[in-house]
């Protein structure tokens, strides 16, 4: 799993690629924040059009960031997430906590 | 139980690196039913989250072993049965309710969660000292298209 972040005029998108399991997801979290951190967007953009699988380490990932961005008053949204990630965060329910586009 | 029509039993180290292994182990495996796409991805799902509970909970400080059992029965059905020989839980209802989780930031405690919303049944046994053994069974429809 490997992600790579642009930001611009305090919006930050983040394109996310590979596989999104415990163990894609290692120093993931970390490495997130970081860049969250040093950009300080308004919003930030999670781009999942290349998640080839996702299951219970990415609504971690997901909740972590929109933590993150609460305290900026930012908002999270998920762009292009495929079928089977979006399945993961239907029956979780995170949906009902970012907006998926 | 229905009568058994093929099996395939793996043993392997409690490393995260086998996540991705048994997940297309399983759906390797899963093929000979000729599911769709989105049966596939419900497979992958649940197998990837007991595996990782038995690699994240079950050994949290040490390499252990775990099972995978891959069953298909009469009715087409799959089932899949993840074993392990580690801590194992005091309170099994607890750890099945969501958002009960253990683990750290990380975690979310929406594995079994997804578990029971992905697969047709669920069933957890566990013993403190002893292991957790997690059986999953899915029915996969079968489709007019598929001439067996
Ligand atoms: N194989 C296991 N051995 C010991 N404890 C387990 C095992 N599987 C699950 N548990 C316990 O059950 C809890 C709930 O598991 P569940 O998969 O629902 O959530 P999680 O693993 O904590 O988080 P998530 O799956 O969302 O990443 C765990 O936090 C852990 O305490
Ligand atoms: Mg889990």
């Amino acid at each position: 799993m490997e992600i790579r972040s642009s930001c611009r005029d305090r919006l930050m998108t983040t394109q996310l690629q590979g596989e999104l399991d415990h163990h894609g997801a290692k120093g993931l979290l970390e490495q997130l924040e970081r860049e969250i951190d040093a950009c300080l967007p308004r919003q930030l953009v999670l781009d999942f059009s290349a998640v080839s699988f996702m299951d219970s380490s990415g609504i971690a990932v997901v909740v972590r960031a929109r933590r993150r961005m609460d305290t900026l008053g930012g908002t999270v949204t998920l762009k292009n997430v495929p079928p089977q990630p979006r399945k993961v965060f239907e029956a979780s329910g995170v949906t009902r906590l970012v907006k998926m586009s | 139980m229905k009568r058994t029509e093929n099996y395939v039993k793996i043993e392997f180290m409690s490393r995260s690196a086998n996540e991705g292994f048994a997940r297309l182990a399983a759906a390797g495996f899963a093929a000979q039913l000729d599911p769709t796409l989105d049966e596939l991805g419900d497979i992958k799902t649940a197998v990837s989250e007991a595996v990782t509970n038995a690699i994240v909970h079950a050994y949290p400080d040490e390499l252990g072993r775990i099972m995978l059992k891959l069953r298909l029965s009469a009715g087409n059905t799959l089932e899949l049965t993840v074993r392990d020989w580690g801590r194992g839980m005091e309170d099994v209802e607890q750890a099945l309710e969501p958002l009960f989780t253990t683990g750290g930031a990380e975690r979310s405690g929406m594995g079994f969660t997804i578990m029971e919303s992905f697969m047709d049944h669920l069933r957890v046994k566990s013993a403190p000292g002893k292991g957790t053994t997690v059986v999953m069974r899915k029915r996969i429809a079968t489709r007019l298209a598929s001439g067996k």
